[in-house]
């Protein structure tokens, strides 16, 4: 690549922030209550505040703030708190790559530069995995969403997104996606999960029976694929193959024909882990996000990573309380300069995606909620899990139902037992 | 009322603003004459021009003797000496041709003797410690290669909109939306040609209409060929794949295809394909499971890493495929016609070469050519990454501080670049003319982040109801759901 002209000086801060949706303005406003003087959050959007100000329908705060917001009033409320702080936001700023360990180049309407910190947080979120990504075949007629496009044409540019839609899709976000489009006036046609049953249960009682109640009346397709678009001048209907329906020749995945005008794609979230890659930070192979340990330390001294960057899929609330408590980790590192020497790595295997932190730095690391969460692949009843080390079995587990799509518990009981020397971590099936 | 001015009758119509049909504008234009550009659908270089591997061939491949093999031969020299000035992105990438079992093997010498046999073409036989020192990261089996150290990779949507934008900038006319359905002979020498939009009115006719050139070449009373679209679907993989590949890695070929390859992209993706299934369909497409199945299997074996990645873009393109192997470009000379059709996979390599012939034949069947005193250049906003971005800019950006912001985030497309698009000589008029001339929503997020703000401000610039842009009818239904989201 070209190297880009840059100006002389750079910007230099103590902490640099990338990132200000929730877990980056999170992580800004406890750093700066707990004394830290130069805190510098750039984001590359017109304004602050993340996926959350797109979402214009309730459900955001309840963990993090005691009480429900809407998407954009819940992200106003942390750009509100940041600046009262004080904060430093720049906007319409992209990091474009790394000049150093901890120094970032950047470009944004006022030009070109780099800003030197001593401590770098990557707050940079996720997104869903659109149509290509999930290698749906057919035409690409105009009429594709995903749920973050769907609600920008929706709530931010007020384009119109077609009159019948399905959507791909039935965990938490799905649902964001069926407020959004009863806000456009757009009728569902049928919503589609390849699981067993959806995959929408929420913990507090209030926005649960709202939701539900939402849910029991949409038709749902379970264990039904995707299998094709078609359309040429806008999506004209979709092609569903059903995993249980015979065909005429007596062969499992029937096809059904759906009409519709648009189709958005919910959920399959992948970490925008770009800027991590491009700073040779090791991804885990399982969250598709930069390994980091309970202390939000990535493979790069210096460098933190919180929020969504970490496994996409969590919702604001929990980004938030991970951008508070990344605070005290950097905090702790500047006054000591310590990073971890060695790491053992947590890896997967099936039933588990993947889980997080998934790095062991040592017996006495401190887990951000107490416990290591995961994700399953698929739904599993009475399911026995195991953490091993090479062969030595660590721990095990008994879990009544395994949930894909939801987050899972797993204790740290089992840490005092790790070999800092030893091979790699394993989470699976106990054997 | 005034009576409206006669309607002019051009010297030459040009039918079709593919990568062909825009090369022989242009070259057209060189010269004191008037031309029409005539397209059927609403951007220049939108049909099989868009959809293909993006390769800039060399031509060592083609049949010795063949009209292909020798345009193709002085078509790039002569890309060569334009893409640097007109500015379209290009990277020298080389080509290795991978045998993967003996007899393709044996095959290896073969081409090199037709490399040689079409023309000095500067090709070696490797070993495979050579090409694994070249790909590291390629999969196991590779018996030996041929390095073709000139083929390289292009920007497909900037060359043929180069070539319209000089034409049109030195005088000629272009006509969308303008699908040919009758063609008629006056007695007074002219053609008339018949649309749906109105009719045009010229003294001769270039036929370069692609998948359409048999209909074109049966409208003028000719059935020389038939055009068999040959479809190639591809992958796009992300831009962290493209570490993983330093040349064009192509197979051996066959009779019908040139085979599945794998190719860096000068966007700096890498791509995967092209299958080759011969289809009646003109309008067929679309991708199946069970191509883009073959293409991730081919792939894995190729590079095994490759697959890790994530896809960004998958798509399919019709290649103009007829009953012969050579291109069918034929003057009739009584008619005043030249037919340039059948060029099957090689229409953006051959482009300069097959104008510079075809307008030698127009000037055969007695087209006066005289050039004229300028011939303005063009020189086209740098979407490639070998260049320097406008993003990366300061002196840019310090002029006009819409190329410091950043809209498409994927492919760090600027405010400055998305207004230029839809503001140039041939400004963009629909969501995938604005796609291609700036590469915004051509990413990894697929349009997750931009893909309403480059609407709107498509629908800003145009004028151009969003309903027409995103293919929907603007109907009561419609305009009920926009006002509740408006209400908002």
């Amino acid at each position: 690549m070209p190297t880009a002209t840059q100006t002389a000086t750079p910007t230099t801060t103590e902490i640099l922030i990338v990132g200000g949706g929730p877990a980056g303005l999170a992580a800004a406003i406890a750093l700066k209550r707990l004394g830290h003087a130069s805190v510098l959050v750039v984001d590359r959007e017109p304004e602050a505040g993340g996926v959350p100000r797109l979402c214009d329908h309730t459900g955001f705060g309840l963990r993090d703030l005691q009480r429900v917001y809407s998407g954009p009033q819940y992200a106003r409320h942390y750009r509100q708190q940041a600046e009262r702080a004080g904060v430093e936001i720049r906007t319409n700023t992209t990091i474009t790559q790394w000049a150093g360990p901890t120094r970032l180049t950047y470009t944004s309407p006022g030009g070109l530069g780099e800003i030197e910190a001593q401590a770098v947080v990557l707050a940079t979120g996720c997104r869903e995995r659109p149509r290509a990504a999930r290698l749906v075949p057919g035409h690409r007629p105009p009429g594709v969403f995903t749920t973050g496009s769907l609600q920008r044409f929706v709530y931010e540019q007020h384009l119109p997104v077609g009159r019948r839609a399905v959507i791909i899709g039935a965990e938490i976000v799905s649902l964001s996606a069926v407020m959004t489009l009863a806000h456009a006036g757009v009728a569902l046609a049928r919503m589609v999960t390849e699981h067993d049953h959806h995959q929408v249960y929420l913990p507090y009682l209030p926005m649960k029976w709202y939701l539900m109640d939402i849910l029991r009346r949409v038709p749902i397709s379970t264990r039904t694929r995707l299998s094709r678009i078609l359309g040429h001048q806008r999506v004209e209907a979709v092609e569903l193959t059903h995993a249980d329906t015979l065909t005429e020749l007596g062969q499992a995945g029937a096809t059904e024909i759906v009409d519709c005008d648009s189709v958005i794609f919910t959920g399959d979230w992948i970490p925008e882990h770009e800027l991590a890659r491009l700073g040779q930070l090791t991804l885990d192979a399982g969250t598709r996000g930069p390994q980091a340990d309970s202390a939000y330390r990535t493979s790069a001294r210096g460098v933190f990573a919180a929020g969504n960057l970490l496994r996409g899929s969590e919702t604001a609330e929990v980004s938030a309380l991970e951008g508070g408590q990344v605070a005290r980790h950097v905090v702790e590192y500047l006054r000591a300069g310590q990073w971890p020497l060695r790491r053992v790595p947590l890896q997967v295997a099936p039933p588990i995606d993947w889980v997080y932190p998934n790095t062991v730095s040592g017996p006495a690391d401190r887990l951000p909620f107490g416990h290591f969460t995961f994700r399953p692949l698929a739904f599993a009843r009475h399911v026995r899990l195991a953490v091993y080390q090479g062969d030595t079995c660590l721990h095990q587990q008994t879990y009544g139902q395994l949930r894909p799509n939801v987050s899972q518990a797993l204790d740290a009981r089992w840490l005092p037992r790790v070999d800092l020397a030893g091979p790699p971590l394993r989470v699976g099936l106990a054997a | 009322m005034t009576a409206s001015p006669p309607a002019p009758i051009y010297d030459v119509a040009v039918i079709g603003a593919g990568a062909v049909g825009c090369a022989i504008a242009r070259e057209l234009s060189r010269y004191a004459l008037t031309t029409v550009l005539v397209e059927a659908g609403s951007d220049v270089g939108a049909g099989t021009s868009k959809a293909n591997t993006a390769i800039w061939h060399t031509g060592y491949d083609a049949k010795p003797g063949s009209l292909e093999s020798r345009l193709l031969k002085r078509s790039y020299a002569l890309l060569a000496e334009f893409m640097p000035q007109a500015g379209i992105p290009t990277e020298p990438t080389g080509g290795l041709l991978i045998a993967w079992n003996p007899e393709q093997q044996a095959a290896l010498p073969k081409l090199l003797a037709q490399g040689h046999a079409n023309g000095d073409h500067d090709l070696y036989l490797i070993k495979p410690e050579e090409i694994y020192r070249r790909e590291p990261h390629l999969g196991p089996g590779a018996l030996g290669g041929l390095f073709v150290p000139q083929e390289g990779i292009l920007c497909t949507y900037t060359l043929p909109l180069a070539y319209a934008t000089q034409a049109v900038l030195n005088g000629a006319a272009l006509r969308l939306n303008f699908p040919i359905q009758q063609i008629t002979a006056a007695p007074d020498g002219h053609y008339t040609l018949t649309s749906p939009a109105g009719t045009l009115a010229c003294r001769y006719i270039v036929n370069a209409a692609g998948l359409h050139a048999d209909s074109i070449d049966r409208l003028l009373g000719h059935a020389d060929f038939t055009v068999v679209p040959r479809r190639g679907q591809l992958i796009v993989f992300d831009k962290f794949a493209r570490r993983l590949v330093n040349h064009i890695l192509l197979p051996v070929p066959t009779a019908t295809t040139k085979g599945v390859l794998i190719s860096p992209t000068v966007y700096g993706n890498v791509l995967l394909g092209p299958t080759a299934e011969d289809l009646p369909d003109k309008t067929a497409t679309d991708t199946t499971a069970a191509g883009l199945g073959a293409l991730w299997q081919k792939g894995q074996a190729i590079l095994p890493t490759l697959v890790h990645e994530e896809v960004t873009a998958t798509y399919a393109g019709l290649r103009s495929a007829t009953e012969h192997s050579d291109y069918q470009i034929r003057l009739h000379a009584e008619q005043r016609y030249v037919c340039a059709g059948g060029i099957r996979s090689t229409g953006i390599s051959g482009s300069l070469g097959i104008a510079e012939y075809v307008v030698g034949l127009l000037a055969e069947a007695g087209l006066a050519l005289n050039r004229k005193p300028d011939f303005l250049p063009v020189y086209m906003p740098n979407i490639g990454e070998a260049g320097v971005r406008p993003y990366q800019s300061a002196e840019l950006i310090a002029a006009d501080p819409a190329y410091g912001q950043i809209v498409c985030h994927c492919e760090r497309v600027t405010l400055g670049e998305l207004r230029a698009a839809l503001t140039s000589p041939l400004p963009a008029q629909t969501l995938d003319g604005l796609r291609r001339r700036t590469r915004a929503l051509q990413g990894r997020c697929q349009g997750f982040n931009c893909h309403a703000a480059v609407l709107g401000l498509l629908a800003q610039h145009t004028g151009a109801s969003p309903y027409a842009l995103a293919g929907l009818e603007d109907d009561h239904a419609n305009r009920n759901a926009n006002r509740n989201a408006n209400h908002h």
